[in-house]
């Protein structure tokens, strides 16, 4: 009897979990079936969409990558991606250091205040902000877009590190303070070393964050080869063509890659959500 | 030469060393930046809501609250506050159930937890206006697998059919079901993040608690009612705070599936904003209408400092 219900409950369990599997994968499921599908196939609409009832074919991915502009998206994120995360770990790093040594009870409310400026949306911003642009003559350049990505990158980025750094031990530094180092000199050879995992978490995250940002490529950039992939692939391709095969390609590969990455380090950016929340 | 070197030096060091002096330098960009690319645009974008500008002449002369009273008299923008609430309230309500029922499922050991966490996180690691467009292919209006699989199932489309005679339901295309399929969206994007956070939470419960409270006879309802879920309530409240600020002020969903259509039934406060200022270029009312989201903003960083402090304290 007792196993009986164990049994029953792990297959109740199993149910529940693949239920959720499917419900949070099934768009990118039918992304990646798409993608390999011939267009005679899915547009043809008595056949079963869950099925390949033509084989399958990469002529979708070649369209994609040789008739429209994916990778010239894929690159300009990746350079706004770059740039961000070095601005970000060029401010965030010795801003949260400072947060964490030195400042005391003072530290600690600038701390939370600096973390509070994440949570203003960047659909508030976007209509002075894209007037500060133009104004600066950043209007359709990347460089609008490494200029104002920062603004939620550092907030998150002080944030996490501000309890990375906290969790270091004051008397490793003091030790390199005795031992001659500088205070600059303990921080960079002695706390920066320590935090390896930490200036990576942000890294991660500073990348990501670039990569997922709509709103303000949306108003800052309308020429096409200035694109991001989360504006180009939703704007151009869609605009151009209206071919579902190589749109869903598009949103597949890059959607994948970024999560690969972000599912590794998930456990450290909730751990800055919630702040200590858990003890 | 040696004298000097060793006064530079020792002057060097000394800079280095003031630690008063140092700690400001350090947290001066992160100040600085977010002073001018948010403090700045803020008080510009009220500046704007009280101004005549528009993207023609940026120039800022003041119209009072005329913006204000133009816009809250407009039907689609009162529609979008509407909107903006429902879709907000019911997506979190309905996060708060299931992220519940995940995050316990997620609790336990099973084969092939890893990929199961891989998939079941791919709405929040993956860029939303990506996982936007796999949505739109599957409410296609013509195209649509959930279609397919209700016809098959002889739902739609038959003759006597639940769901009428129409071979498709238009998803997108038809106000009910358009703000249904926002919401499922919505939904579907922010249930990773309340699980996560739910499952450190989950974690956290020290199991003897609740094996004492076995052993005195409580049943898993009341172990539930009387223990999980108030110990669980701090931690849920952070997840659906940052849920509702991330949905409330959220634009690519609405802006890809739908473009706030059809006849504005779908439209949202961010959404109209970006219409409004960028395309129509009416900065003024465009920044009038954003501000709205300010005080939900405001609210839900309250409470979230709130629930900070009162943690550091005990």
């Amino acid at each position: 009897m007792a196993s009986f219900r164990k049994k029953r409950g792990r297959s109740v369990l199993y149910a529940v979990v693949t239920c959720f599997a499917l419900f949070s994968a099934m768009p990118f499921f039918w992304m990646l079936i798409t993608t390999f599908k011939r267009a005679h196939d899915l547009y043809t609409i008595k056949n079963n969409p869950f099925l390949y009832n033509e084989p399958p074919t990469l002529e979708h991915l070649h369209k994609l990558f040789f008739d429209t502009l994916f990778l010239t998206y894929l690159a300009n994120t990746f350079i706004v991606g770059l740039a961000v995360v070095i601005i970000t770990l060029l401010v965030a790093v010795p801003a949260a250091y400072s947060l964490a040594r030195w400042a005391g009870r003072i530290g600690e409310n600038l701390g939370i205040a600096i973390f509070l400026t994440y949570l203003v949306p960047p659909t508030l911003l976007f209509i002075p902000l894209s007037k500060i642009i133009a104004l600066l003559g950043l209007h359709e350049t990347l460089w609008s877009l490494i200029f104002i990505y920062p603004t939620f990158t550092i907030p998150f980025c002080t944030w996490l590190l501000l309890g990375f750094f906290k969790s270091i031990p004051r008397d490793i530094e003091e030790q390199a303070l005795i031992d001659g180092y500088s205070r600059v000199g303990a921080m960079v050879r002695v706390v920066l070393p320590l935090s390896v995992s930490g200036i990576l978490t942000v890294v991660v995250f500073a990348f990501t964050l670039s990569m997922h940002e709509f709103i303000y490529a949306l108003s800052f950039i309308s020429s096409s080869s200035l694109k991001t992939v989360s504006i180009g692939v939703p704007t151009e391709l869609i605009g151009e063509f209206f071919e579902w095969g190589p749109l869903m390609a598009g949103a597949l590969i890059p959607s994948i890659l970024v999560a690969i990455l972000y599912t590794f380090f998930l456990d450290r950016f909730i751990a800055g959500f919630t702040a200590g929340a858990i003890k | 030469m040696t004298m000097s070197k060793t006064l530079h030096s020792g002057a060097y060091r000394h800079v280095w060393d003031n630690e008063r002096l140092l700690s400001s330098l350090m947290i001066a960009p992160a100040i600085l930046y977010i002073a001018v690319l948010i403090g700045f645009p803020l008080v510009l974008a009220i500046l704007y809501s009280l101004s005549s500008a528009t993207t023609g002449d940026p120039s800022i002369s003041f119209v009072g609250l005329r913006n204000f009273i133009a816009v809250i008299q407009d039907p689609v923008f009162q529609k979008s506050l509407k909107n903006t609430f429902i879709f907000t309230v019911v997506s979190q309500m309905l996060v708060i159930v299931l992220s519940n029922i995940l995050a316990r499922a997620l609790l336990q050991e099973f084969k092939g937890k890893r990929i199961v966490r891989f998939l079941i996180l791919l709405p929040w690691t993956a860029p939303i206006a990506l996982g936007t467009i796999g949505w739109m292919w599957m409410l296609d209006s013509i195209f649509s697998p959930i279609d397919w699989v209700l016809r098959y199932a002889g739902l739609l489309g038959a003759p006597d059919a639940v769901l009428g005679t129409n071979p498709n339901l238009y998803w997108l295309g038809v106000p009910g079901l358009a703000m249904s399929s926002i919401i499922i969206v919505h939904t579907w994007r922010m249930l990773p993040l309340a699980t996560v956070i739910l499952l450190g939470g989950l974690t956290a419960i020290p199991k003897e608690i609740l094996d004492a409270a076995e052993v005195d006879g409580a049943g898993f309802w009341r172990r539930l009612f009387q223990i999980t879920l108030p110990l669980l309530l701090p931690i849920m409240s952070i997840a659906v705070l940052f849920g509702v600020v991330f949905t409330f002020t959220d634009i690519a969903v609405v802006y890809i599936l739908t473009q706030g259509g059809p006849f504005h039934s779908t439209q949202v406060l961010a959404s109209w904003a970006f219409f409004k200022g960028i395309e129509s270029g009416d900065l003024a009312q465009g920044a009038a209408i954003a501000l709205f989201l300010f005080p939900v903003m405001a609210a839900a960083a309250a409470l979230i400092l709130r629930s900070v402090r009162r943690r550091e304290v005990t």
